[in-house]
């Protein structure tokens, strides 16, 4: 007794009207890359133009605050993943005294809006050093400062799934500490470190609030797209914006597609 | 993918296979030093700031410690209705934001299980938005809203607004960008609940309750509640922080000034700092206390 | 570091071997030889303590006290990378980012030896599994991955194999097909196999030599066939197998047997089957060895008879019936009877007296549960 209902199709239409609206912006941002403007008019469709694409770096500003950007994001990301994957690892697999109080410190800088982390790293900066320390290392501390949290919250639900029995086998068949660690803790932990670097690359790339406040004349991308909403914001940042997002989406879609392959084939077996 | 991270992991706790003291010491030390170094010692000088009032001698920028708690005060009379504003916009926004999420949410975690190809391609789009500038998505929202975008110009024809009237600028405008930039936050976490949750419940409900109304408020809602849960906090906290969607450039206008706006004001142009510091120190305050009654009310405090 | 690995089996001692965890004691000072070669099983109910005499024989558990003696080395200091013993874990414990191939061959790999893939391939052969070495373990079912766990331990030829309940996952059919594998194997290989379970049929099935655990103790420890012949406690005698347990004060001894009293009836029991000799003593007999009769028989002193009792309660179980039988003042007394076909047609209800051999008794050195008050 199969019988057409609208109530069935109303979660479906919702639920891709809404993914619909979602991407509206990232439509229109990649669509106005092409966009035949100058700063100044960037807001009204001027004429369809690939000189944007083709010169993004003749505007040099854009192309070197992606530069920086990226190499801000790549550091800081390196660093929290190291710190935070440790951390995870200890939360999960060791009881020690004060472990409770160790999660609540993890949790506190996730709690705290990013307005009050950068002021209060600023200050610190500041008062302790002075107003000439302000540059690449203390963006990059900023950095890695609210993305440890986030490291920690991802690495930890990996570690949650590991089976300790898999580390005694390997102990088992002569693996020492070291190796049981190299050859099977950190493979199975990979997935979740690599979550938890894209998600703090991410974060640290399009961070703006904590940058401001602590990066002087240091001229990160979303830096440069803040300040430069006053007068209008370029054509060739939606280029790079385009690019980055087309990069990404690229690299997430093959690898979902690819893990949806392997479930099928393992669901059919 | 990174999805974990807005999921709440399993309390479940493992035997330790081995009590090597050093171990742990050597895992935990460089992570909590840094945390120690750049949290909570930055926090305290915050603190420390806040109190903090002008030297007798110097100049604009300059100041002494002195124990000075008529800043709070003043802070709280100068800049109620900022304060007010925020906490107002983080609490409809993220209202907005789940009702919106969840049935999203249901959809791609429950109903797209038996096809994986879908849900992984629901799951990219969903997570797309991460992957482009915020502030460039916020700046496209506004060129869409501008009064002279054809948006605008339609709304304008129908009457519905005169053109003396603007939607950029209006606490709506605000809301509408904050809501559009958190949605997917909300909608990480609820799909991570959903999707674990075992179908053969709702079977079971259907047979013991038998109208879904009642299923879902049975067992569906509180199944969702750890991913309810972080959703809100990972919402709203930012929310109540992010002073760039009402910014002049961006969706607001100066009636729509938040904390964060006075804050980067006091900071960066007055250089007023123990004001700024104890507004911050206030904003902080307060998410704190608000999480911390919210994580206990809802029974989860193991849940981040 | 050179691990010492015999091209068979070595033997396996513990000397006072005692663990505690907090609050409670896992295991009491076990004594245990194990010869070279043999297929040991330790069976036992969960919380006996087995498995963590496995975990300190494997070293994943350090003992509180005492010593392990691997073929006459002492390893008790030793780490579990270090000591010559593999491990075939309950929840098999494949690596699931490695192929099975990589599996069975990583403990080769760790060693160094050469040829690892080849030698890892032969054996899974021998597991007849060569054709799914480039797959992935979650892409074999339950019996598969066993028997790939099983390859992973037996190629390193370790001096020790250990296994952790590897059937309790399995269905019933599986279990069996893999138990006669499993015993192949061993003979084949001649390892010695340190076997634990709470399957009593698997270790009486497979085992050259059982030891019943309780409470972290060893109750009893011989060959299948004498621990179920003759078992010399109460929880023996329920654990392994079902008995009839009689208990009364010895009324009557001489030189071949004693004798108590229950309810009016003497039963009988050789001397040299008892454990104790004197006072209140629990004498047994199989369910199988005894027989009931709708007449009372005429029956010698090498008899033990009681009843008359009530038949209240008749379960068919295919091979046999199973009667139980109420008898005043002696208690039920559970009776098998072969479904042959041949024994008359009995009613719930119907008065009968049961009586077997008193070659069959058995004395037991303490009391069932419930009777060790005085």
């Amino acid at each position: 007794m199969k019988r057409f209902s609208i109530g069935k199709l109303t979660l479906p239409i919702y639920s891709f009207l809404t993914m619909g609206f979602m991407l509206i912006p990232i439509v229109y941002t990649i669509v106005f890359s092409f966009n035949d403007s100058t700063p100044r008019t960037q807001g009204q469709w001027q004429g369809f133009t690939l000189d944007k694409w083709t010169g993004v770096c003749k505007n040099p500003e854009v192309c070197d605050s992606l530069g920086t950007s990226i190499f801000i994001s790549t550091v800081s990301t390196l660093i929290a993943t190291i710190l935070g994957t440790a951390l995870a690892i200890a939360l999960v697999r060791y009881k020690f005294r004060g472990r409770s109080l160790v999660n609540l410190a993890l949790f506190l800088p996730m709690a705290t809006p990013e307005v009050v982390l950068g002021v209060g790293l600023a200050g610190f900066f500041f008062n302790v050093f002075g107003g000439s320390v302000f540059g690449l290392t203390t963006v990059i501390i900023a950095h890695v400062m609210f993305c440890l949290s986030f490291v920690v919250v991802t690495v930890k639900a990996r570690v949650q799934t590991l089976d300790p029995v898999l580390e005694e086998a390997g102990r088992d068949l002569y693996a020492n500490p070291n190796q049981v660690f190299w050859k099977i803790t950190f493979p199975l932990l990979l997935p979740g470190i690599i979550s938890a670097a894209l998600l703090s690359f991410s974060l640290s790339f399009d961070d703006f609030i904590i940058t401001y406040f602590n990066s002087a004349n240091v001229e990160t991308f979303p830096k440069f797209i803040y300040v430069a909403a006053t007068r209008g914001v370029p054509a060739e940042a939606n280029v790079i914006a385009s690019a980055v997002f087309l990069t990404a989406i690229l690299i997430v879609l093959v690898t979902q597609i690819n893990g949806a392959i392997k479930r099928k084939r393992l669901l059919k077996k | 993918m990174a999805f974990a991270a807005f999921g709440s992991g399993s309390a479940q706790e493992h035997k330790s296979p081995t009590k090597s003291g050093k171990v742990v010491l050597a895992l935990l030390l460089p992570g909590l030093v840094y945390l120690g170094l750049f949290f909570f010692t930055p926090l305290f000088s915050l603190i420390v700031t806040s109190l903090e009032s002008p030297a007798p001698t110097g100049g604009i920028g300059e100041y002494v410690y002195g124990f000075e708690w008529q800043n709070y005060v003043t802070v709280i009379s100068t800049y109620m209705p900022q304060i007010l504003r925020s906490f107002l916009y983080a609490s409809i926004a993220t209202i907005i934001a789940l009702l919106v999420s969840y049935p999203l949410a249901y959809y791609i975690g429950v109903k797209l299980r038996t096809r994986p190809l879908l849900q992984r391609l629901m799951l990219v789009l969903v997570i797309a938005p991460f992957f482009i500038s915020f502030l460039l998505r916020t700046i496209a929202w506004k060129q869409i809203f501008s009064d002279n975008g054809a948006l605008m110009q339609v709304v304008y024809s129908t009457g519905l607004m005169d053109h003396s009237q603007h939607f950029l600028g209006t606490d709506a405008a605000v809301i509408f960008g904050l809501t559009y930039n958190f949605i997917p936050f909300m909608t990480l976490p609820l799909y991570t609940t959903l999707e674990r949750f075992d179908i053969r419940l709702l079977e079971a409900g259907s047979d013991l309750y038998a109208s879904p109304a009642k299923v879902f408020r049975k067992i569906t809602l509180p199944i969702s509640m750890p991913g309810i849960i972080s959703g809100t906090l990972l919402v709203f906290i930012p929310i109540a922080g992010d002073y760039v969607n009402a910014g002049q450039n961006f969706l607001g206008s100066s009636k729509t000034s938040m904390i964060g706006t006075i804050v980067d004001t006091e900071f960066l142009q007055t250089q007023n700092y123990p004001i700024g510091s104890a507004l911050s120190v206030l904003l902080m305050a307060v998410i704190v206390a608000l999480v911390s009654l919210y994580v206990r009310s809802s029974g989860t405090e193991d849940l981040l | 570091m050179a691990i010492d690995f015999k091209p068979s089996g070595a033997d396996l001692e513990l000397i006072d071997v005692r663990k505690e965890f907090p609050g409670f004691t896992a295991l009491e000072d076990m004594d245990l030889h194990i010869p070279a070669g043999e297929f040991f099983a330790l069976l036992g109910p969960s919380g006996c303590g087995k498995t963590t005499t496995l975990r300190i024989v494997a070293g994943l558990e350090q003992q509180t006290t005492g010593q392990v003696l691997i073929g006459g080395k002492d390893v008790s200091a030793t780490k579990p990378h270090e000591r010559p013993v593999n491990t075939v874990f309950q929840s098999y414990a494949l690596f699931p980012h490695m192929t099975i191939l990589e599996n069975v061959a990583f403990g080769l790999r760790q060693r160094k030896v050469e040829d690892p893939l080849k030698k890892a391939m032969d054996a899974l052969n021998l597991v007849e599994l060569g054709y799914a070495a480039e797959r992935r373990p979650q892409q074999l079912s339950g019996g598969q991955q066993q028997r790939v766990a099983l390859a992973r331990a037996l190629v390193n030829r370790p001096a020790l194999l250990l296994l952790d309940e590897p059937l309790g996952a399995l269905d019933l059919k599986l279990r069996r097909q893999m138990q006669i594998e499993l015993k192949a194997i061993q003979m084949e290989v001649g390892l010695t196999f340190l076997h634990v379970t709470h399957d009593q049929e698997e270790a009486m099935d497979m085992a050259d030599t059982v030891a019943v655990m309780n409470k972290g103790r060893i109750e009893q420890m011989g060959a299948p066939e004498a621990l179920y012949d003759r078992p010399k406690t109460a929880f023996v005698s329920k654990f392994l197998g079902q008995s009839n347990l009689f208990v009364g004060n010895v009324v009557d001894s001489n030189a071949n047997s004693i004798s108590i009293e229950v309810g009016g009836h003497k039963i009988t029991a050789p001397k040299a089957r008892a454990e104790k000799h004197t006072g209140k003593v629990a004498i047994g007999v199989r369910p199988e060895k005894a027989t009931f009769h709708r007449e009372k028989p005429k029956l010698g002193a090498d008899h033990v008879l009681v009843g008359p009792g009530e038949i209240i309660d008749i379960r068919f179980t295919g091979v046999s019936n199973q009667y139980l039988i109420d008898i005043p003042k002696v208690g039920e007394v559970t009776v098998f009877a072969q479904n042959v076909g041949i024994s008359p047609v009995i009613e719930l209800g119907e008065k009968v007296w049961v009586s077997w051999k008193v070659e069959h008794s058995f004395g037991l050195s303490d009391l069932p549960a419930g009777n060790e008050d005085e």
